[in-house]
């Protein structure tokens, strides 16, 4: 008995201290969302968050696609040519990526590259007082560090998406073109016909939702990161590991709905 | 001046100061001697605004730091105040200069001619001519923590806080901070607190002495009666003593 209810301690004050985090961090994105709706507005800031989130991960996000959207191109040819309907390979990449692969893959290499660093750097910042010394300075840390992160991290990941799929698809047509020996313009006509405003709408969506998560759980954990190296360690691994689940447990709710929205 | 009454804080179980009051006039510079783990930097904080107190208030200048509502009153008494970090506390992704100015950049008071003007001259006060394009990654502890202590004076505040200012430093450089705070008094006579356990090297740039120990202050006084204690806790730190009163935290 003494057992079942140690337990039970056990579970039931995890659980608390869980949900005290995520109330916790609820609380942390509203003051970010008032205090990005407030002057001053600090454009400089956003811009230069807009370089190191969405500029240094182009390199990465376009190499991702080039092969994701190469691989979509060897199976789908793969399991169209079974019945007979190679012809809409095209069609294939170009869905797969613009309504799941591109908005998910391009959230979960942000995450890696550019959510952990911000994180880390947070953390860091934290553990040396420099966020204190913002504050001794009469400067609101949020405003300074946090509003313009996470609204670089919501206009970066929808443009990185665009170009996953852009250069994705180059990459189906690559593959399929010149080595499965597809029709160009079989190729490109199924995608002209196939792709509707609503798919590309509802990847847009998704890509915003994600950079959203993506920039608020990497803030967040930075935020509340605890002392010495090993508490900026599991700072960053909680948050890429916190973000590529909610992207992905998201992505499943998001398309549940837009699909349902969008029939 | 700075006026702290009965000042209480506790971390979780954990009472940390229980009861702490002191009154710095308005020029003169009081040094927060102890031993580590004893609540000094904490003190500090709650001065700042970075931690609230549980009970007890601060007035600074006339103006409660305890009492301040929101962030913007918090600031408002913060922008008076300069403070010297123990790590220097600068921002890494700045450079030298641009640690210097930022405080300045952030109030937007100053023409950006005028920010450059102050900022170059404090960093001349403190012997950094020519390291402006440095980054604190680049440059000693030492350096850092002269960077640290142009950024605090930049703004030209009338109170100065140094926690710890020449932890981490050789015998050398941390005179060399110890004469650059002596020359800022000098020159802007502003109301100042230091805190260290290093004794008797902070005494030379204090008028008075407050011995913080178990949460609450042991001795207070001008530096020579504090040197003449008979207090058991006192008599133990001064004379550097592993027996007495004072326990190992």
């Amino acid at each position: 008995m003494d057992g079942l209810v140690k337990f039970l301690e056990i579970v039931g004050t995890r659980f608390i201290n869980w949900l005290t985090g995520v109330g916790d961090a609820w609380i942390f994105i509203f003051k970010v969302i008032l205090k990005a709706l407030t002057p001053p507005y600090r454009l400089g800031l956003i811009v230069q968050q807009l370089y190191v989130i969405g500029v240094q991960s182009l390199a990465v996000v376009a190499l991702v696609g080039l092969f994701t959207g190469a691989v979509l191109a060897v199976q789908a040819e793969y399991t169209l040519s079974k019945f007979g309907a190679s012809a809409f390979t095209g069609s294939a990449v170009a869905l797969s990526l613009i309504r799941e692969l591109g908005p998910v893959l391009t959230a979960l290499m942000v995450n890696g590259r550019a959510g952990s660093a911000m994180t880390a750097e947070l953390g860091i910042m934290k553990i040396t007082e420099q966020v204190d010394a913002l504050r001794s300075m009469a400067v609101d840390p949020i405003r300074y560090l946090m509003v313009p992160r996470v609204i670089a991290g919501v206009i970066s990941v929808p443009l990185l998406t665009a170009i996953f799929n852009i250069v994705g698809i180059s990459g189906g047509y690559i593959v399929g073109v010149h080595t499965l020996d597809l029709s160009s313009g079989t190729f490109m006509t199924q995608i002209y016909q196939s792709v509707s405003d609503v798919d590309v709408i509802s990847g847009f969506i998704k890509s915003v939702a994600f950079g959203f998560c993506v920039s608020w759980i990497s803030c967040y954990k930075g935020w509340t990161c605890g002392f010495g190296a090993v508490g900026v360690n599991r700072a960053t691994t909680s948050a890429v590991v916190t973000a590529s689940v909610v992207i992905l447990v998201l992505d499943y709710f998001l398309t549940s709905i837009l699909t349902q929205v969008f029939l | 001046m700075i006026v702290i009454r009965d000042l209480f804080k506790s971390f979780g179980s954990q009472p940390v100061l229980s009861g702490v009051s002191l009154t710095i006039p308005s020029g003169q510079t009081i040094a927060i001697v102890g031993p580590s783990g004893t609540g000094k930097s904490v003190l500090l904080k709650i001065l700042t605004g970075l931690i609230e107190a549980d009970a007890g208030e601060v007035l600074i200048d006339g103006q409660s730091m305890t009492e301040a509502k929101n962030g913007q009153m918090r600031r408002q008494i913060c922008s008076q105040m300069g403070m010297l970090f123990q790590g220097a506390a600068l921002l890494d992704s700045l450079t030298v200069y641009e640690n210097v100015a930022f405080p300045l950049l952030q109030r937007r008071e100053l023409s950006a001619a005028q920010v450059r003007e102050q900022s170059l001259r404090r960093l001349n006060d403190v012997g950094l001519k020519g390291s402006e394009g440095a980054m604190p990654g680049e440059i000693s502890i030492g350096m850092r923590k002269r960077v640290g202590l142009a950024r605090a004076l930049v703004t030209n505040p009338s109170v100065m806080l140094f926690d710890e200012p020449n932890t981490g430093l050789d015998p050398k450089t941390g005179q060399e901070i110890y004469e650059l705070i002596k020359a800022t008094q000098k020159a802007s006579g502003i109301t100042a607190i230091v805190v260290s356990h290093e004794i008797p090297e902070v005494f030379q740039v204090c008028d008075r002495v407050a011995m913080l120990y178990k949460g609450v202050v042991q001795e207070e006084g001008p530096v020579e009666s504090f040197l003449a204690s008979v207090n058991p806790v006192v008599r133990q730190f001064i004379d550097g003593r592993t027996t007495g009163p004072i326990q190992m935290v």
